[in-house]
C-alpha cells in the first residue's frame, strides 16, 4: 500500500521517511542532527568521511548512504557511536595541518563547526603535519591544500554542475591527495572560474577566493551565530563563501 | 658603549647565579650572573631562552593571512602586531592612506590596546615592587598583595585594563587575538551602542587614569634619588612621532636623539628604517641587538618605549597628557631622563593621553560610517611602523606576484632595548649586588630593572635562519680539543 507510513527506529524513537530517503536525510527531516562533512544535498551522497556513521541492526554503516528501510533499528548516539565520530574528525585534524587562529576560513569552516558540536577540543592523536605546498598560481584562487580532509565536494561541483573535471583525487591510502586537471599541476592552468560551483562547496579553507580572507568580522561569521547542527536542520548546507547561512 | 660586564675575563673560576625566570614579565627570559668569592660580580647577562621564529614561518603564505596570524606572537600587545602588520600591507595593496573610518577604527582599537597594556604593565606588575619595596617579602610582592593592602589601587588596575580590552573587543571583535583590521583598512566600523557603551565609561577612566599619573609622581619623587639613581644608563633615544612633531602612537616617522638631547635622525619615512637602523647578534642571546647605523654597533644602542617617547616629541596633542609631561619634564630642564624607573611615570602618562585620545575618537562621526577599505596599484613591499605599549615596532614585508610572502622583518620592541636591559641590570648589579651576599630581594632589584622596560620577551626572539649553537669537545683538563660553531649569520 503506498500510502502507508513507513518507519524505523532511531535511538528508540520512530522516523517516518519516504521513499528513496537515507537514514541521513530521514532523520534530517524529522529533526535530529547527523553529524556529516562530506555530505551535501545537492549532491549525491558520497560516504567517504564516515561521520555520519550509525548502527543498522547492529552493523555500522554509512548513514548518508543507506537507504531508510522500514523497520530498521538505527543507533545514532550512543556513547560509542559518538566517541567513534569524534575520533574521526580528530583524525581529520591531524592528518592535515588545520591551524585555526589564524585560517581564514575560522568561524566559516565545517570541520571546526563540527568539532566544536562533537566536543573536539584537541586532536588527540599526534599530528602528521604533513608537506603540502600552497598552490597560488591562479590569479584569483588560492589553493590551501594543507587543509583538505578528501571529502571531493569540489570533484563533484567540478564535475556534475560545472562540467570542467577541474579537481580529482590521486594516490591511495594516507598518500591520496586533491590534485588539478593541468599537466603542469598547477591551479592557472586549468579552466577554473570563480563563478564556479566548486568555488561555493569546500566544507574547509582549501579553496578560497584571494585577497577576501577576514573581510566578514567576527560575530557576523556562519558558524558565530548557528551551530553546525542548526544549519544542517535548517537545510542549509554549511557556510557560503559571504559567510551567510 | 657596551659594559664591562658583558664578559667575564675568567668564567670558569666564577660562582653563577640565575634567576630563571625572570618573573612578571611577558614571555620567559633568564639572568646570569657570575661572582667571584668575595661576591663581585664580574658578569651580568639577560638571556632569552625561547625561540619563535615567525620571520621565517610567515614565508609562503598569503599576505592578507599575515595581520592574523603574526598577532599570535603575543597575547598581551596583539593589537600592535595586528596593525603594524596591516600598515605594511596597506602599502602591498595600494592603500598607504587607508579611509578616514579605517583610520579612526584602528586607532580606537590601537589606543585601547596602550591603555590596557600600560595598565596590565603597571599595576599587575611593577606596582608591587613600588608599593611595598624592591626587597620586600615576595609572599606579599604581587598583585594578590596589591589587592589585599591597596584594593582601590587594584581595583583601578582591574577596571582600567577592563576598558582597554572593550575598546580592543569592539573594533576587532575579540578582546585578545582580533580580526578587525585587515590590508587597507577594516572590516567594519563602530556600532552606535558600543560607541555609547565606551562613552559612558570614560569619565572614570579618565579619572583613574589621572589618580595613577598622580600615584606614580608620588612614589617616584618620595624616593627620588634612589630612583632616579637606580640602574641608570645614558644612551639615545628612538621614537615615532606624528608629521607635526606631537606624540603620536599609531602613525608618523622616526625620530632620534642623543643621550644629550641632540638629534640623530628626524623625518625618517618607515620605509626608510633600514637606512637607519641595524641588528647584532649574540651568541648567547635569541633577541638580536639593534643599533643606529651611525654610531656603530657598540656606541649605536638606543632606548624605545615611553619614557623616549615622551621625550622624544615636541608635545603631547591632548591637554591632561601634555601638563602631566611638563611636570616630568620639569624635573631635569634641558636634560633628558634616562633612569629605568622613570618609564612607569612616562607610562602612566601614556595611559592618560590614551584616555583622552579614545575620548576624542568617540566623538568622530568617521568610527560609526563610512568606506572601510581601500585600494591602488599593488607594490611588492611594504613597511609598516606603530608605537606599541613596549615602543616601536617594525614590521617589513615582501609578497610575490602570486600574492604570497616572501621575505618578513620584525624589529619588535622588546629587541630596540636589548641593549638597554642589559645595561640597566649590569648597573643595578653595580650598585646593590657588588660585594654582598645575593638575597631574593638584591636579586629582585635586577628584575625591577627588567620590568621598567615593561619587556615582552616571546615578541622579540626571531632570529632567521637556524638556531646560533657551539659545540666543544672538552678533556679532562679543561683543554677545548675540538669547536665546532654555528651562527646566525652563516646558516640558513
Amino acid at each position: 500500500m503506498s500510502d502507508e507510513r513507513k518507519t524505523f527506529t532511531l535511538d528508540g524513537q520512530d522516523v517516518e521517511f519516504t521513499e528513496g530517503q537515507t537514514i541521513l536525510q530521514a532523520a534530517l527531516a524529522s529533526g535530529t542532527y547527523v553529524p556529516s562533512l562530506c555530505y551535501h544535498p545537492e549532491f549525491r551522497p558520497h560516504g567517504s568521511c564516515k561521520v555520519c556513521t550509525v548502527k543498522v541492526n547492529g552493523r555500522t554503516t554509512a548513514s548518508c548512504t543507506t537507504p531508510a528501510t522500514a523497520g530498521d533499528t538505527v543507533e545514532l548516539a550512543t556513547d560509542d557511536l559518538k566517541d567513534l565520530r569524534k575520533n574521526l574528525v580528530q583524525f581529520l585534524f591531524t592528518e592535515g595541518n588545520h591551524f585555526c587562529p589564524s585560517c581564514e576560513q575560522s568561524g566559516n569552516c565545517q570541520l571546526q563547526a563540527v568539532g566544536y558540536e562533537l566536543g573536539v577540543v584537541s586532536g588527540h592523536y599526534n599530528p602528521l603535519f604533513p608537506s603540502r605546498p600552497v598552490d597560488a598560481s591562479h590569479p584569483d584562487v588560492l589553493l590551501e591544500l594543507n587543509r583538505c580532509i578528501l571529502c571531493e565536494l569540489c570533484v563533484r561541483a567540478s564535475a556534475l554542475v560545472d562540467r570542467k573535471h577541474v579537481f580529482s583525487l590521486s594516490g591511495r591510502g594516507i598518500t591520496k591527495h586533491l590534485v588539478v586537471n593541468a599537466e603542469s599541476g598547477r591551479l592557472a592552468d586549468t579552466n577554473l572560474s570563480v563563478e564556479d560551483k566548486a568555488m561555493s562547496v569546500c566544507p574547509v579553507g582549501v579553496i578560497l577566493r584571494k585577497r577576501r580572507g577576514f573581510r566578514v568580522p567576527i560575530g557576523e561569521r556562519t558558524f558565530d551565530t548557528h551551530t553546525a547542527s542548526e544549519i544542517a536542520l535548517a537545510g542549509a548546507r554549511g557556510p557560503t563563501e559571504d559567510g551567510a547561512p | 658603549m657596551v659594559s664591562d660586564l658583558e664578559k667575564a675575563k675568567d668564567p670558569q673560576k666564577l660562582r653563577r647565579i640565575a634567576i630563571d625566570p625572570v618573573s612578571r614579565v611577558e614571555g620567559h627570559g633568564k639572568v646570569t650572573i657570575l661572582l667571584d668569592d668575595q661576591h663581585r660580580v664580574h658578569q651580568v647577562r639577560l638571556h632569552i631562552v625561547e625561540f619563535r621564529g615567525f620571520e621565517r614561518f610567515i614565508q609562503g603564505r598569503p599576505y592578507w593571512e599575515v595581520p592574523v596570524m603574526v598577532q599570535r606572537l603575543c597575547g598581551i600587545c596583539p593589537v600592535s602586531h595586528h596593525l603594524a602588520a596591516s600598515k605594511a600591507l596597506d602599502h602591498v595593496v595600494g592603500a598607504a592612506r587607508v579611509p578616514d573610518t579605517a583610520d579612526r577604527v584602528r586607532r580606537l582599537m590601537h589606543y585601547g590596546q596602550i591603555l590596557q597594556s600600560h595598565a596590565l604593565h603597571f599595576y599587575h606588575l611593577s606596582s608591587p615592587d613600588l608599593l611595598f619595596g624592591f626587597g620586600s617579602d615576595p609572599e606579599q610582592r604581587n598583585i594578590v598583595g596589591v589587592l589585599a593592602a591597596y584594593p582601590d589601587i587594584a581595583r583601578q588596575g582591574v577596571m582600567l585594563r577592563k576598558f582597554g580590552q572593550e575598546a580592543i573587543r569592539i573594533t576587532a571583535g575579540k578582546r585578545v587575538h582580533g580580526t578587525g583590521s585587515v590590508p587597507g583598512g577594516v572590516n567594519k566600523a563602530v556600532s552606535a551602542a558600543d560607541r555609547d557603551e565606551l562613552a559612558r565609561a570614560l569619565p572614570q577612566v579618565l579619572d583613574w587614569a589621572q589618580q595613577g599619573v598622580r600615584l606614580v609622581a608620588e612614589l617616584h619623587l618620595a624616593n627620588r634619588r634612589a630612583y632616579d639613581e637606580f640602574g641608570t644608563v645614558s644612551s639615545s633615544l628612538m621614537s615615532l612621532v606624528g608629521r607635526d612633531g606631537k606624540l603620536d602612537l599609531y602613525d608618523g616617522v622616526l625620530r632620534a636623539r642623543d643621550a644629550d638631547g641632540t638629534l640623530i635622525f628626524d623625518g625618517v619615512e618607515p620605509a626608510e628604517y633600514h637606512t637607519q637602523l641595524r641588528e647584532n647578534v649574540r651568541s648567547w642571546s635569541y633577541m638580536k641587538f639593534p643599533f643606529i647605523q651611525s654610531r656603530g654597533a657598540d656606541e649605536g644602542w638606543y632606548k624605545v618605549g615611553p619614557l623616549a617617547r615622551v621625550q622624544n616629541c615636541d608635545a603631547i596633542g591632548t591637554p591632561l597628557a601634555e601638563a602631566a609631561r611638563q611636570e616630568l619634564l620639569a624635573l631635569a630642564p634641558g636634560r633628558l631622563l634616562h633612569a629605568p624607573l622613570m618609564f612607569h611615570w612616562a607610562r602612566m602618562i601614556e595611559l592618560l593621553h590614551a584616555a583622552e585620545m579614545i575620548g576624542l575618537l568617540l566623538d568622530d562621526p568617521a568610527l560609526q560610517s563610512g568606506t572601510l577599505t581601500a585600494s591602488g596599484p599593488r607594490a611588492t613591499s611594504g613597511v609598516g611602523i606603530i608605537e606599541a605599549p613596549r615602543g616601536t615596532l617594525i614590521h617589513h614585508y615582501e609578497v610575490d606576484s602570486q600574492d604570497l610572502v616572501t621575505m618578513c622583518n620584525l624589529i619588535v620592541s622588546t629587541t630596540h632595548n636589548n641593549q638597554a636591559m642589559n645595561e640597566a641590570i649590569r648597573q643595578v648589579a653595580r650598585q646593590h649586588l657588588d660585594g654582598h651576599e645575593p638575597t631574593e630581594g638584591l636579586l629582585n632589584h635586577i628584575e625591577v630593572a627588567i620590568r621598567a622596560f615593561d619587556p615582552c620577551l616571546s615578541c622579540a626572539t626571531h632570529a632567521l635562519g637556524k638556531m646560533p649553537l657551539a659545540v666543544e669537545l672538552v678533556a679532562p683538563d679543561g683543554r677545548v680539543v675540538q669547536r665546532l660553531v654555528r651562527d646566525a649569520e652563516s646558516v640558513g
